[in-house]
């Protein structure tokens, strides 16, 4: 197998990592529209602290990226 | 961008020095967004209506969004950090922002630049923690009520996660950035790409540039969230400086 074809390969295999950010991030919005829809006064509260979660997340997704670029261009 | 059939994604991010000099333009977008913030406040506060106007709102609002944060993550004594969280949030929401428009640098896209600002974050925590509770400080990485044998296996966990905060902090807010403009830098190269190779691949070629037309206001999004993130885990991370645990 060459080099460029490896690289394309595990920068594939790198990104299996979005798999767990996918369901967490679906874990946080579950929990923010069920915790809404128990109490809708909180929603204030709550949207915040998902969108800190969310981007708690999210980043996790960015670390495996930019793994995957740096095996493809670096 | 598109050179010789490959994507050349990362080269948006060579620093370039202005005029000669040794000064780069990712400086001279720091200078800019310096200006921008105390612009902000200068100008819009200069009127001091008792009805503010559009500027002098959007002064009043930021200021009282950030010292609302303090306050609320931090407690009372969070007024004394207030400035410092101020200027950290609007430095990387211009830096953020300012990296959206075409032909801008995003200087937060920067390890050194992130990483800098993190150093400055935690060893500044770890001072407020000391000066505030001397030796005592100390006690923040021994988890109470944990069975003593337990110890040697968690004050190593404690100490390890309290510095891979340099790690978190810094490489979320340049991985956020870099991943967005290389993923518009990409969707760009198809574009161009798809345009050149015939008039039947004008379709996805369209379908590239809306979806780099979404991009665009997805990136406006991360960069006010990437901004907050930082500015309210510095907060956290000064919560529990003053108060340990």
């Amino acid at each position: 197998m060459d080099l460029a074809s490896a690289k394309a390969i595990g920068a594939g295999i790198a990104v299996i990592a979005l798999s767990g950010v996918g369901v967490g991030i679906g874990y946080i919005f579950a929990a923010l529209v069920s915790s809404v829809a128990r109490n809708p006064a909180a929603r204030e509260r709550v949207f915040g602290l998902a969108i800190l979660g969310f981007a708690l997340t999210e980043a996790v997704a960015l670390y495996a990226l930019v793994i995957a670029f740096i095996i493809l261009f670096v | 961008m598109a050179a010789g059939g490959s994507i050349d994604a990362l080269s948006q991010f060579k620093l370039e020095p202005v005029l000669g000099l040794d000064f780069t333009q990712s400086n001279v977008m720091m200078v800019v967004a310096g200006v921008l913030t105390f612009g902000l406040l200068w100008l819009g506060m200069r009127p001091r209506a008792m009805v503010p106007g559009r500027l002098q709102s959007a002064a009043e609002m930021s200021y009282e969004a950030v010292l609302g944060m303090c306050t609320e993550t931090i407690g009372p004594e969070g007024r004394a950090y207030f400035p410092f969280v101020f200027t950290l949030f609007f430095f990387i929401l211009f830096g953020n922002l300012l990296g959206v428009f075409p032909f801008f640098f995003t200087y937060t896209s920067h390890i050194a630049v992130t990483l800098a600002l993190t150093v400055f974050v935690v060893g500044l925590v770890t001072v407020v923690a000391i000066r505030i509770h001397g030796w005592h400080f100390f006690s923040y990485f021994v988890p109470q009520g944990v069975p003593g044998a337990l110890l040697p296996l968690l004050v190593p966990i404690e100490v390890l996660s309290y510095l891979s905060r340099l790690i978190s902090l810094s490489v979320r807010l340049f991985a956020n950035m870099m991943a967005g403009h290389v993923m518009l830098e990409v969707f760009g190269a198809f574009v161009v790409m798809l345009g050149a190779a015939g008039v039947i691949f004008w379709v996805p070629a369209g379908l590239s540039l809306a979806v780099n037309v979404a991009l665009i206001g997805f990136e406006l999004l991360v960069a006010t969230l990437q901004a907050y993130v930082f500015a309210i885990l510095t907060c956290i991370y000064l919560h529990d400086a003053v108060h340990l645990h």
